[in-house]
């Protein structure tokens, strides 16, 4: 079997006596989309922030690509290839979508001090930024500045960034909450499409979503994780129906 | 060409007419009001690099103001009286070795500055920034060499090849050119790879790094540039004045750089210019009038904060629009 | 150099930073609780200062001059928060700086205005007049004594205050959550302007017993402010306690600096070369000090918030 894209070992991560991270261990596959479901509050975000380096871990494992990441800052994840979107959108709202993006772009090419050339002007980043945001379907508002765009609107732009950053793993923290469902399927399909290019762990309430994409569903609760599996053995695990499916959803 | 384009160069032509009218009409006092305003804007400009563009509100350029002023003074009084630097070197008058002396230092101990300053954020930042540029302002006073709390005298304005710099009129010249290079050095940078991942930076620090980005090292890279740009200012001031004193390191000058910015338009390409127009001349108007003038200024300044934000720039070319 | 002068001077450093105690607390407690910067403390000092010496010479006594000087910088602050300061507690840092910034060039220039370009003068009150005997055999003021006693007292009432008492349990519960406070149904306007006047009242303290000390004139809050910023810088911004010692340890290298490090220098070099070197690096000893604390420490000694 190859080795894991991510891989995360013994992960702890308390506030006080609270622990938000309790031992937890996992890995995302090439190929594979990897769901993380949980009730709010189960650390599901701490966890990704712990991923992508804006948190430190209290102690444990993170390696990406087989190296271990924890000594680096979320920027240098970043530049290996960990393409982050936000639960709550972070973006730079006085750019349009299409800065946005360029940023990325701009990133991944590691030319942030060049002084000179206009950036509108310079197709070797407006090209590859374009291309991002018709793939997530938004080329009729790249120019209108994030602050003004929709919420959905500013999760498809997440992801576009994601995709502009060449992303050798995707980190998804709810892509699809504040969407409509017809925006919450067109991505789910998106999606769908996306594991070829790169694995995704994906948090999500969405259950039609996760049960239509996810490889295998691991379940965290009160920061542990409580079970791992395929779809069908989430679906008929004890224990989740107990901590999580009987939670209402 | 945007609108604020263009009203960015009738602001810059407007001052390039100024003096030529002030020659025509025998008041020649106002050429000198008019490089007044062209060195505080260029001063302003490069604080506008870090604060306008980085976010990054430095409470110290008036240190860099200052060091580009005593390199004039320092460099000038060598040159003097023969006595070599530190280091051997011989001191000199012209203008643009003075320049990149004081561009050099005042990038040195920006970087130093923001070696430290640049770790921290907010509060932090502001507080630390205007505790160094103080230390350096405390240091003028008590080093004697260079005149301490008296400054130095600049008997004869310093030299630049082939023109009289003792003419107001070119003295101006010399003073709008350097201006509007560094509006031009701002807008290329605003327009950059560099200067988007700086703006970037202000509007969401996450975000940029994020994309792969650390915030510091653009920042720091900012800063560094920002300094230099006010230094070369200082250095004019220091040939306008003839004389350089530790107030230019004061942290009143480091208000009133960020009060010009503010009066523009923070960020804006003209804010600098429009500020320092507004402020030069409302300096020289209110200052005929009332020794009090800095009261109205306060006065003015409060409501501009409270109740005009965007500035000059902000009234006549509207909100500012990024690509 | 005897151990009576050295004593002397230690006693002057944590007279000075008791003096800078009263400002950075303000100053501090107005940041952690409404994230204000306020670059105006000096000015409140100022009319401390002013308030002091002028009713002083009208009735002839400090006492009533200090009370004054309470009442005026508390009032003053009061009516700048409710006018101006209120207004910016939403905005950027770059906002309030610059509005804080404004009321300086008021507060001076009125200052000026009204009591002219000469410095005011401030008798030590007769009963803190004399001097006591130091072991070593040297004199030193019971005035200075009485400011660190002051300084001492003040420190132990803020910390009474915000421990123990109801405003105190108002004033931390609006330094994490403002939103649980207005939940709690405190006025949460009138909150601000008590923890507002309250810094400026010590301001004001501070700036009457200085004003005894040395001249009373427009921009004496300046440097004095500067320094309270170095202070809690280093202290942690919100932090008392980190103010406290903050204010103590930039007092002392401050004080002890400029009268150890000549004779440091006196040790290597001429003396006269000695006085100036020493006396230039002395000037920005604090500064260094606060740039190493800053290098291993970049949220100060006691950082408040996070």
């Amino acid at each position: 079997m190859a080795e894991p894209v991510l891989e995360i070992r013994n992960l702890r991560k308390s506030f006080g006596a609270l622990k938000a991270t309790d031992d937890v261990s996992l890995d995302l596959k090439a190929g594979e989309i990897h769901a993380l479901i949980g009730p709010n509050g189960a650390g599901k975000s701490t966890l990704i922030h712990q991923i992508a380096g804006s948190l430190k871990p209290d102690s444990g494992e993170i390696r990406f690509e087989g190296r271990d990441v924890k000594p680096l800052d979320m920027a240098a994840r970043a530049r290996l290839g960990m393409g982050r979107t936000f639960q709550v959108s972070s973006l730079a709202p006085e750019f349009s979508a299409l800065r946005n993006v360029m940023l990325a772009v701009q990133a991944r090419a590691g030319s942030s001090f060049r002084f000179f050339k206009p950036v509108m002007r310079d197709g070797s980043l407006t090209e590859p930024a374009r291309e991002a945001l018709a793939r997530v379907g938004l080329s009729d508002r790249a120019n209108v500045p994030a602050a003004e765009l929709s919420h959905g609107e500013r999760r498809q732009l997440e992801i576009a960034i994601a995709l502009a950053l060449g992303a050798r793993a995707f980190l998804l923290d709810e892509p699809m909450a504040g969407m409509g469902p017809e925006g919450s399927q067109a991505l789910t399909a998106f999606l769908d499409g996306l594991r070829e290019e790169a694995p995704i762990l994906l948090i999500e309430h969405d259950m039609d979503a996760v049960f239509a994409l996810a490889d295998r569903i691991s379940v965290l609760v009160y920061g542990r994780i409580v079970a791992t599996g395929t779809v069908e053995e989430i679906r008929n695990h004890p224990a989740v129906r107990e901590a999580y499916l009987g939670d209402g959803a | 060409m945007t609108r604020e384009t263009a009203i960015s160069i009738l602001f810059v032509l407007a001052l390039l007419a100024a003096p030529f009218a002030a020659q025509a009409m025998g008041e020649p006092f106002y050429i000198t009001l008019a490089t007044r305003i062209a060195i505080l804007a260029l001063a302003a400009t490069g604080l506008n690099i870090a604060l306008g563009l980085g976010g990054l509100v430095s409470f110290g350029h008036a240190a860099f103001f200052g060091i580009g002023g005593y390199a004039a003074g320092i460099l000038v009084t060598h040159a003097f009286n023969g006595e070599p630097l530190l280091g051997g070197l011989p001191g000199t008058n012209q203008m643009i070795v003075i320049w990149i002396t004081g561009a050099l230092v005042a990038g040195l101990v920006a970087a130093l500055i923001g070696l430290i300053s640049l770790r921290t954020s907010g509060v932090y930042f502001i507080m630390i920034t205007l505790a160094f540029a103080q230390m350096i302002y405390y240091f003028a006073i008590s080093w004697p060499a260079y005149g301490g709390e008296d400054g130095l005298s600049i008997y004869v304005r310093n030299a630049f090849p082939g023109v009289n710099t003792l003419a107001p009129m070119s003295f101006f010249l010399i003073c709008f050119v350097l201006l509007a290079a560094g509006l031009v050095l701002f807008a290329l940078i605003r327009a950059s790879r560099f200067g988007a991942a700086l703006q970037a930076g202000r509007q969401n620090e996450t975000r940029l790094a994020a994309v792969g980005i650390g915030p510091f090292r653009i920042r720091l890279v900012a800063f560094v540039l920002s300094a230099m740009v006010t230094a070369v200012a200082g250095a004019l001031f220091a040939d306008l004045n003839r004389f350089v004193s530790p107030s230019m390191f004061s942290w009143h000058m480091s208000g009133e750089l960020i009060v010009l910015i503010i009066l523009g338009g923070v960020g804006r390409l003209a804010g600098p210019l429009a500020g320092a127009v507004v402020y030069v001349l409302f300096e020289f108007a209110l200052g005929g009038v009332t020794e009090h003038w800095q009261l109205f200024l306060g006065l003015i300044l409060l409501a501009v904060v409270l109740f005009a934000r965007g500035g000059v720039m902000g009234l006549v070319a509207g909100r500012a629009r990024h690509g | 150099m005897s151990i009576a002068l050295l004593i002397e001077q230690i006693l002057n450093g944590l007279q000075f930073g008791v003096m800078l105690f009263l400002m950075a607390a303000g100053l501090t407690l107005i940041f952690g609780v409404m994230g204000l910067i306020n670059l105006a403390h000096g000015s409140l000092f100022m009319v401390g200062a002013f308030a002091c010496a002028s009713v002083a010479a009208a009735t002839g006594s400090f006492w009533l001059g200090l009370v004054a000087s309470l009442a005026a910088a508390a009032a003053a602050g009061a009516v700048v928060e409710i006018l101006v300061i209120r207004r910016l507690y939403e905005r950027d840092h770059l906002d309030q700086v610059l509005a804080t910034f404004a009321l300086i060039l008021i507060f001076s220039e009125g200052t000026r205005w009204v009591f002219g370009s000469f410095p005011l003068y401030l008798d030590i009150p007769r009963l803190l007049a004399g001097a006591v005997a130091l072991p070593g055999g040297a004199q030193y003021p019971v005035y200075r004594l009485a400011v660190i006693g002051v300084g001492i007292a003040v420190a132990v009432g803020l910390y009474l205050l915000i421990g123990k008492t109801r405003l105190g349990m108002r004033i931390r519960a609006g330094e994490s959550d403002r939103e649980m406070i207005a939940a709690l149904g405190i006025d949460i306007g009138t909150l601000y302007t008590l923890v507002f006047a309250l810094g400026a009242a010590l301001a004001g303290l501070a700036g009457a017993m200085v004003g005894a000390l040395q001249s009373v004139q427009v921009g004496m809050g300046e440097p004095v402010l500067i320094l309270a910023f170095v202070v809690i810088v280093i202290g942690g911004i919100g932090s008392i306690k980190g103010a406290l010692v903050g204010a103590v340890l930039v007092g002392l290298t401050e004080t002890l600096g400029r009268f150890l490090l000549p004779h440091l220098f006196g040790l290597m070099m001429p003396p006269s070369a000695a006085a100036t070197v020493g006396a230039a690096i002395a000037s920005m000893l604090i500064y260094v000090v606060m740039a190493l604390i800053l290098a291993f420490r970049p949220q100060g000694l006691f950082a408040a918030n996070g």
